[in-house]
């Protein structure tokens, strides 16, 4: 049995903001379906009584004085921008009919 | 010139502060050897004669000034193009960054700035750091010095190309599962991961925040360190860098001294999967390593054979949410905005033109592990798993200073061989994941050549959290006898390019 259908790559695209072609789709469902099924394997450490790690090394919260820095002026923030207008970023529409 | 191209970085930099040579002449002989090399080699993504020479000019003047620079001021090295540089472009090997002119530098980048190294350029890599061979650059392969038609490794491959092609005396690299000590051991050179937190993550461009570890490449033990040495230490722009001393590498890179040392030898590395020829120059090793009077163990690590499936859940999850920043909005490549579209088309559409097959596979099953009603059995099962690694090295140093394995199950594979099979890509990282998932210090330093095909083989030394000085003492005991036996290091053996 496939855990990973064609149509749950498609839907993995779609919340990965990723507009892949139908062919795509096929390719990377055979190709994650046998990459799931191999890690799936971390299923068999009986862990219940087991912290989960999300780091390495402990961490602690790190806290800085709330002082006003040199950071980036305008120009550098924008200097890689795709579109620019009036020292802001421009976008395309982010509301759905209003084009 | 070319003599300059053999020497250490420690000897250069001795030379260029004793102003026998200058920083100008060391930068043009390595310049000279890319132009020479690269046709062949493909390690650089980015040369600017101009701006190299330009900064080899003001080390110069700041040493006649009489200014008081480090050990390797004035010698030039080859940063992997995950390191953010304002003057020159970064794209992390991916077309969605094309082009790209980061406007700050990275901690890694600023503090080799200071301390007088100067940039040789940067080098190709697997895009954002996702691969084992180089292949996955959207600029295409970088080969091995050793034989053309084979990868260099991953993902630092250019990085490992650059050091092993005599194109730099140094490079940086990022290792998040092996990416610094996989293409090192395939390479022939020496490769350091530090201890996760030890060098500074600020203007790395982000693959898995919490493997991610920059680190050095070089050509033998000390000059490795010395490198360690200039970019590491705690810095207040990464909220998970350490508050610690850096361990002194240098010292112990000098000192090479392992009597009495207890090795342990990780009984899980090995038998199916490893090439004969790995496994012989290994236990080579271990034999050397005991001659050289350390007390020698096998260790048992039952966790670590669950590491690559866990790194396979851990790391991608992360990418699926760290790459989300590329959103075709603030910079970066942008296509299809047409008028017509929306910014999540638009955002969607850029994306699939702008990452390889590699890194779309992985946001893909970062995204899946980190689905409700699968979270909990793969990146939550994963994150347990990660603790009983953490907890089998913490028993492993409990009975002995450091653990040895090979580095890779096999040497350089041929280009093309995996590069549509993932899972047979990922094992190349079967040994090396661990210490990625522990956050600990773990070196590769060549130990031979393997019979059946002559490459490179590399002998893992792992230690604990912050006991990165230990990988040098062991690394720089093991050169030394092994050259010692070879009659000079092992990369006088590679083929001229």
């Amino acid at each position: 049995m496939s855990a990973i259908t064609r149509d749950e790559v498609a839907h993995l695209a779609r919340l990965s903001r990723l507009a892949l072609a139908d062919e795509e789709l096929d390719h990377f469902a055979a190709q994650l379906d046998q990459i799931v099924a191999a890690v799936a394997r971390v299923a068999e450490v009986a862990a219940d009584d087991i912290p989960p790690s999300s780091h390495a090394l402990p961490l602690t919260n790190v806290f800085r004085p709330d002082e006003v820095r040199r950071s980036l002026t305008p120009e550098q923030a924008l200097s890689g921008a795709p579109a620019v207008e009036d020292d802001r970023f421009r976008v395309p529409r982010i509301l759905g009919e209003e084009a | 010139m070319t003599e300059l191209l053999h020497k250490t970085a420690a000897e250069l930099g001795r030379l260029i502060a004793a102003r026998e040579v200058s920083a100008v002449e060391v930068a043009q002989a390595h310049l000279d050897r890319i132009a020479e090399v690269e046709p062949k080699v493909n390690a650089f993504l980015h040369v600017d004669a101009e701006t190299t020479l330009a900064q080899a000019r003001s080390v110069d003047e700041r040493i006649a000034g009489g200014e008081r620079l480090g050990p390797l001021a004035g010698v030039p090295v080859a940063h992997k193009d995950v390191f953010t540089t304002t003057d020159m472009p970064t794209t992390a090997g991916s077309k969605i960054l094309e082009g790209w002119r980061p406007p700050y530098d990275a901690t890694v980048t600023s503090r080799l700035r200071e301390a007088g190294l100067v940039i040789l350029g940067k080098t190709n890599l697997d895009e954002f750091a996702m691969g084992s061979s180089t292949e996955n650059s959207a600029y295409g392969p970088t080969r091995n010095p050793w034989d053309l038609a084979r990868i260099p490794g991953g993902s630092s491959g250019g990085s490992s190309a650059a050091v092993a092609a005599y194109q730099a005396p140094l490079s940086t690299g990022t290792d998040t599962g092996g990416s610094i000590r996989q293409p090192a051991a395939v390479t022939g050179i020496v490769g350091m991961k530090p201890t996760y937190g030890g060098s500074s993550r600020y203007g790395l461009i982000a693959f898995a925040s919490s493997l991610d570890t920059p680190g050095p490449f070089a050509r033998n033990v000390l000059d490795a360190a010395l490198l360690h040495e200039a970019f590491s230490g705690h810095d207040v722009m990464d909220s998970t860098s350490i508050h610690a001393h850096v361990p002194p590498v240098v010292e112990a890179a000098r000192q090479a001294d392992i009597a009495g040392l207890r090795v342990g030898v990780v009984k899980e590395f090995g038998g199916e999967g490893y090439q004969p020829g790995v496994l012989a120059r290994f236990h080579e090793a271990v034999e050397l390593l005991e001659s050289l009077g350390a007390k020698v163990v096998e260790v048992s690590c039952p966790s670590f054979g669950y590491a690559l499936p866990a790194y396979y859940l851990i790391a991608p999850s992360e990418c699926s949410s760290n790459l989300a920043r590329f959103d075709a909005m603030r910079y970066g490549l942008r296509v299809g905005d047409d008028g017509t579209r929306s910014a999540e088309e638009v955002m969607a559409l850029t994306r699939a033109a702008g990452f390889g097959p590699e890194v779309k596979r992985r946001i893909m099953l970062g995204t899946y592990a980190l689905s409700s009603g699968y979270y909990d059995a793969y990146y939550g099962q994963a994150q347990k798993v990660r603790t009983l690694i953490s907890r089998d090295f913490d028993a492993a140093f409990h009975q002995v200073d450091v653990l040895v394995s090979p580095t890779t199950p096999t040497t350089a594979f041929p280009i093309g061989e995996r590069a549509d099979d993932p899972m047979a890509m990922y094992l190349a990282d079967l040994c090396t994941i661990p210490t990625n998932l522990a956050g600990n210090a773990a070196i590769s330093v060549p130990c031979g050549l393997a019979d059946e095909d002559g490459l490179p083989v590399g002998l893992q030394i792992m230690a604990s959290v912050l006991g990165d000085d230990r990988c040098y003492r062991v690394g720089a005991a093991v050169e030394k006898a092994l050259e010692d036996r070879w009659g000079g290091p092992l990369l006088a053996k590679a083929p001229a390019l």
